[in-house]
């Protein structure tokens, strides 16, 4: 058994750190399913766009301005996307809301490409971030130890808001039932950006931790995580965080021990064989609630 | 009064078939003249490819269509569908003596014949393409149909987004499985496909004189495809299929057997995916699994939102359109040149973020795409004209309050 941990100690650290960066991410789609009960398919590339703000903000900015800067520019271009692309739709069919956010996303990696010209974009060292370090004699970068960490806090942080405050309260009574929490007083538009705000604001964060492993961004680089993120949601059980945490975990070790196993090509499609399992085994996910449908 | 209104609907109907029939013959004739005596110039040769791909892309668009417009299962494994069929293809239509040099790495692969080079020797190189090519383009949408079927099993029993994402990521297992050393011998791992029987091969010979097919061939098939596709739609199976679309409960409660007729919709879909996919691999003249990731199933599904979810006749105008617009159109945005001014921002890309712009505004403001739900035809047309005609001669008459 040690064994078996010692020599797989390089791909269980990475799947940590990776696991990390998907939670960020996927907490940014099991928020907005809750409450909209939409798969936000520009999630991802809100995430491939922090990245290259970091690179063209980092060129001429000092860093801790820059990292600012990235965070204020995502949480930005979240709540202007749910208000130009998202609030038009939302008596429309769900397929309607869904088409836009695919049309979001195309919009994004299209402008990403112009932007870039399409040329990979060298990511910014991060002092402190990047500095190597070492853990039972596995060398590694700084980051694959911050992330589980930071990504505990911030997600404790969440959990707090959401439990304690009353925008939480606000939001719990909207994920339960949209109509009815409008009723009672609550401004749903209210609640609905501060669930773009800090699903954006995570994703800004899990991008910086994300693309400090990666030479550089290009503009499909989003795509991948985001849906490997929203697996993450779906395993979990869409909507609950603490579900959404642990699936991203989950996916992100096995997904690099499948690489570790040599089988690099599979490490993609073992995710969504999770998913389909778990659609089939138990479609709530692990911590879903129980729906039932209305006729 | 519905009887009298049937007895006028009718020579309509039939003048409408004879004009849909006159001007597909009209098409056909000209895209041979284009495939054999039209001039090669700037034009025809941006024409011909935006041809042969948009007939392929109204063909896989439809294929969408039938499952999302008119089953309202919300599938998003296009991509995956055509890359099986790609591959079946063209598997079985590499040249004996090529797979040497196609499979460097795997030994020559483990099939060793070729479909078209077989019917050659039988029917002659030239009418062995043409039949071998058909076959192998069956083969490719079988294969899509069988893997459907088994898809379709685990994944027919979710519901809308989950459905959607479940088909998505069966369409990137697939991608893997395809690119995968392990397979090697038969799908070539991550390497090209190449050297199989493209559309320049399609040639017949008639009369002493050889002619090419190369946007008769592609066009022949989608048209074929896409008949069967309208007959399936207009019959008791398609009803079946509107019925769950519109309220699954209520169509249970009528007797429909949900998931015996999403599974047939499900594998038809998928078999003219695999279809739309030998014919681009056709196109292509080489077959890769990396570029059909879920952004080409995206592409077609903004292809069908533009056309109108549920309308056939939309689907095959905003393929075209779609195609046309992003191949040729709107080339000149990315060329930095605008009437020969020279624009600052106009360069590479810039086509494509205008394209998308474009998107969402159909995708906002016009939601139900250029057709909506209704469909183009010649009958149709008629009847507008004649209403338009009557309503004149009505004004002129007497002076009507509209």
């Amino acid at each position: 058994m040690s064994e078996f941990i010692s020599a797989n100690l390089p791909y269980l650290l990475a799947g940590i750190s990776v696991g990390g960066q998907y939670a960020l991410i996927a907490i940014g789609y099991t928020m907005v399913y809750g409450i909209l009960r939409l798969i936000n398919f520009a999630h991802g590339d809100v995430f491939m766009v922090a990245g290259l703000v970091m690179v063209t903000a980092a060129a001429s900015l000092p860093i801790g301005v820059a990292i600012v800067l990235v965070i204020v520019a995502t949480i930005i271009l979240g709540v202007v996307i749910e208000r130009v692309a998202y609030k038009p739709l939302r008596s429309a069919p769900r397929m309607s809301v869904m088409i836009s956010a695919i049309g979001v996303s195309y919009l994004l990696q299209n402008c990403a490409l112009y932007f870039t010209g399409g040329l990979p974009q060298i990511y910014p060292t991060i002092p402190f971030l990047s500095n190597s370090v070492t853990i039972g004699g596995a060398t590694t970068k700084m980051v694959t130890v911050v992330t589980p960490i930071l990504t505990l806090i911030l997600i404790f942080a969440l959990v707090t808001l959401i439990q304690k405050t009353k925008i939480g309260m606000a939001m719990r009574a909207v994920s339960k039932d949209f109509e009815t929490s409008e009723l009672m007083g609550i401004k749903i538009n209210k609640v609905i950006s501060m669930t773009f705000v800090i699903g954006c604001f995570l994703a800004a964060v899990g991008s910086m931790l994300y693309f400090t492993n990666y030479p550089s961004v290009i503009p499909t680089s989003g795509a991948m995580p985001g849906l490997k993120a929203f697996v993450a949601a779906v395993f979990g059980g869409i909507g609950s965080v603490p579900g959404a945490v642990i699936g991203a975990f989950i996916i992100g070790i096995c997904e690099n021990i499948i690489k570790g196993l040599g089988l690099t090509v599979f490490s993609d499609a073992f995710t969504f064989v999770l998913l389909i399992v778990i659609l089939l085994v138990k479609p709530t996910g692990i911590f879903g609630e129980k729906a039932t449908d209305k006729v | 009064m519905g009887k009298k209104l049937k007895t006028k609907a009718a020579p309509e109907q039939r003048a409408g078939t004879i004009l849909a029939a006159a001007a597909l013959a009209v098409l056909y004739v000209f895209l041979f003249l284009l495939d054999n005596a039209l001039p090669t110039n700037s034009f025809t040769v941006m024409l011909i490819p935006v041809l042969q791909k948009g007939a392929i892309f109204a063909l896989v668009c439809v294929s969408m269509n039938l499952l999302n417009g008119f089953t309202g299962l919300f599938s998003l494994g296009q991509a995956g569908f055509m890359l099986i069929g790609a591959y079946s293809y063209a598997i079985f239509s590499i040249p004996a003596e090529q797979h040497n040099a196609v499979y460097q790495y795997f030994e020559g692969g483990i099939i060793k014949f070729s479909i078209p080079q077989i019917l050659g020797n039988a029917l002659g190189v030239n009418l062995g393409n043409i039949v071998g090519a058909i076959i192998c383009i069956i083969i490719g949408g079988i294969v899509a149909g069988i893997f459907a079927a088994l898809i379709g099993i685990p994944v027919l029993r979710l519901k809308s987004d989950y459905l959607a994402i479940a088909t998505l990521g069966f369409a990137e297992i697939l991608r893997a499985f395809f690119q995968w050393d392990g397979l090697g011998k038969l799908t070539n791992g991550s390497n090209l496909l190449r050297k199989y029987t493209n559309f320049h091969d399609i040639k017949i010979q008639l009369g002493g004189f050889i002619y090419q097919l190369d946007t008769v061939f592609p066009f022949l098939i989608a048209t074929i495809s896409i008949g069967i596709i309208v007959l399936l739609v207009n019959s008791s199976y398609g009803r079946a299929f509107k019925s769950i679309r519109d309220d699954e409960i209520a169509a249970e409660a009528m007797g429909i057997n949900l998931f015996k007729h999403k599974m047939m919709s499900f594998v038809i879909s998928s078999f003219f995916a695999g279809v739309g996919g030998a014919l681009l691999a056709m196109f292509q003249t080489t077959v890769q699994a990396a570029p059909f990731r879920t952004s080409m199933t995206y592409e077609i599904l903004l292809m069908v939102v533009i056309g109108g979810i549920g309308s056939i006749t939309g689907s095959v105008i905003a393929a075209f359109l779609y195609i046309a617009s992003s191949e040729w159109w709107l080339r000149f945005l990315d060329s930095g040149q605008f009437m020969d001014m020279s624009v600052p921002f106009f360069r590479d890309g810039f086509r494509k973020v205008v394209f998308s712009v474009i998107i969402m505004v159909i995708v906002l403001f016009f939601s139900r795409g250029i057709m909506g739900d209704k469909e183009l035809s010649f009958a149709g047309m008629i009847r507008k004209f004649k209403n338009k005609k009557a309503k004149k001669a009505e004004a002129g008459k007497e002076v009507d309050p509209e």
